[in-house]
């Protein structure tokens, strides 16, 4: 085992941070590559006529998520010493349901929207503005709602270990669902994108 | 309606990427950030260190008060602000303006519909931020640290979370449509 390299002390504090810059330039990179600066292009998902947003997010999902079983079946990643975030049900669920919300409200999620305002995009900047506002109210909230916050802890848990399956099989069920999913995006972008293109066909 | 425009917006910028592969460059940076740190990405971590810093910087003892601007205040290296998603982000900054740049897509510009005046867009553009501010803090991460990170390594509550967001998404799409198009 030799990964994740930070983990074994390959390197220190400074350096990672150099290394946490350069992961996000990459990050960046592609977000923008794929059209992610653009508000418009982005809720175009919520209106079925650009299925881009599943596309990238589903395709990154699946690269990252078969990368790290090849790796950690290799004995090159140790698994266990990769983040896992706990799982709090109820508050992720509605914090969720907001983030969807503030999404085809706003236009941008958090990462998009550094994009869109590195692509000088003015809105792009407001909402910027806007989350730390709402991050503000959340913090000055916190002491009251605290108890709702670490509410339904089921602690660190992954989608085979909570249905007690193969990881391996798991994995296969989120291919093949991307798979069709992207068909139907396909399919799906089609249909709606003529709808909005008037007479052409 | 508008004669023949295609979904790319200015005709001097380049075409999109293809999504597939803009997925799978993504894919690789995320898996890159996974086994060389061993965490994923995220976007809402830079924004919330910053707010820790500034009540912390106004009120220090109401900051400290607080376990969730203490959490922020208590990490980075020797600074709440050196830390991984702070750098994180400058990064994601300079890379999105390098794309942008190389592909002729850096516009000074309020993204919406014709059906919208600016003020209005702006206004809906901070209340979705705000909303998106008070859900990332709650589900602990956006779509970069949940949906995305946890996702690939099939977390319980990212895909339960993933799964919102699109409902949210798509419940309200209908009554933002307005701005949009």
């Amino acid at each position: 085992m030799t990964a994740p390299f930070y983990e074994f002390g390959m390197f220190g504090d400074e350096i990672s941070l150099v290394v946490a810059f350069v992961i996000g330039l990459g990050f960046g990179f592609f977000l923008e590559r794929a059209g992610f600066g653009s508000a418009k292009k982005l809720t175009a998902q919520f209106y079925l006529t650009d299925m881009t947003v599943f596309k990238v997010m589903f395709t990154a999902i699946v690269t990252a998520m078969l990368g790290l079983f090849y790796l950690s079946w290799a004995g090159l990643v140790d698994m266990s010493l990769v983040y896992l975030t706990p799982t709090y049900l109820l508050p992720q669920v509605i914090g969720g349901l907001l983030l969807g919300f503030g999404f085809v409200i706003g236009g941008y999620c958090p990462g998009t929207s550094v994009v869109a305002v590195a692509t000088g995009r003015i809105d792009a900047i407001v909402f910027l503005v806007g989350i730390t506002a709402g991050i503000f109210v959340f913090g000055e909230a916190f002491p009251a709602i605290q108890g709702f916050v670490f509410s339904t802890d089921m602690g660190y848990v992954t989608l085979p270990e909570l249905f007690h399956l193969r990881y391996g099989l798991v994995l296969f069920a989120v291919v093949l669902m991307a798979i069709g999913g992207f068909y139907g995006a396909e399919v799906v972008e089609k249909i709606f994108a003529r709808g909005t293109e008037g007479s052409r066909s | 309606m508008a004669p023949a425009s295609r979904t790319t917006t200015a005709s001097s910028a380049a075409a999109f990427m293809n999504p597939y592969l803009a997925g799978i460059g993504l894919g690789l940076v995320l898996l890159a950030s996974y086994v060389v740190m061993g965490r994923g990405l995220g976007a809402s971590g830079a924004p919330s260190a910053l707010v820790a810093v500034a009540v912390d910087s106004i009120a220090p003892a109401h900051a400290r008060a607080n376990e969730f601007y203490l959490d922020y205040l208590e990490s980075g290296v020797g600074h709440p602000l050196k830390t991984f998603l702070v750098f994180e982000v400058l990064g994601v900054l300079v890379g999105g303006f390098v794309s942008g740049m190389l592909a002729g897509r850096f516009t000074k510009t309020v993204e919406k519909g014709p059906r919208i005046s600016v003020r209005n867009r702006l206004l809906l553009a901070f209340v979705g931020g705000s909303l998106m501010g008070i859900g990332a803090k709650l589900a602990r991460g956006c779509t970069s640290g949940q949906a995305l990170s946890g996702g690939a390594v099939l977390n319980v509550g990212s895909w339960a979370f993933m799964m919102m967001v699109f409902a949210g998404a798509y419940g309200l799409a209908w009554f933002v449509r307005m701005q949009w198009k």
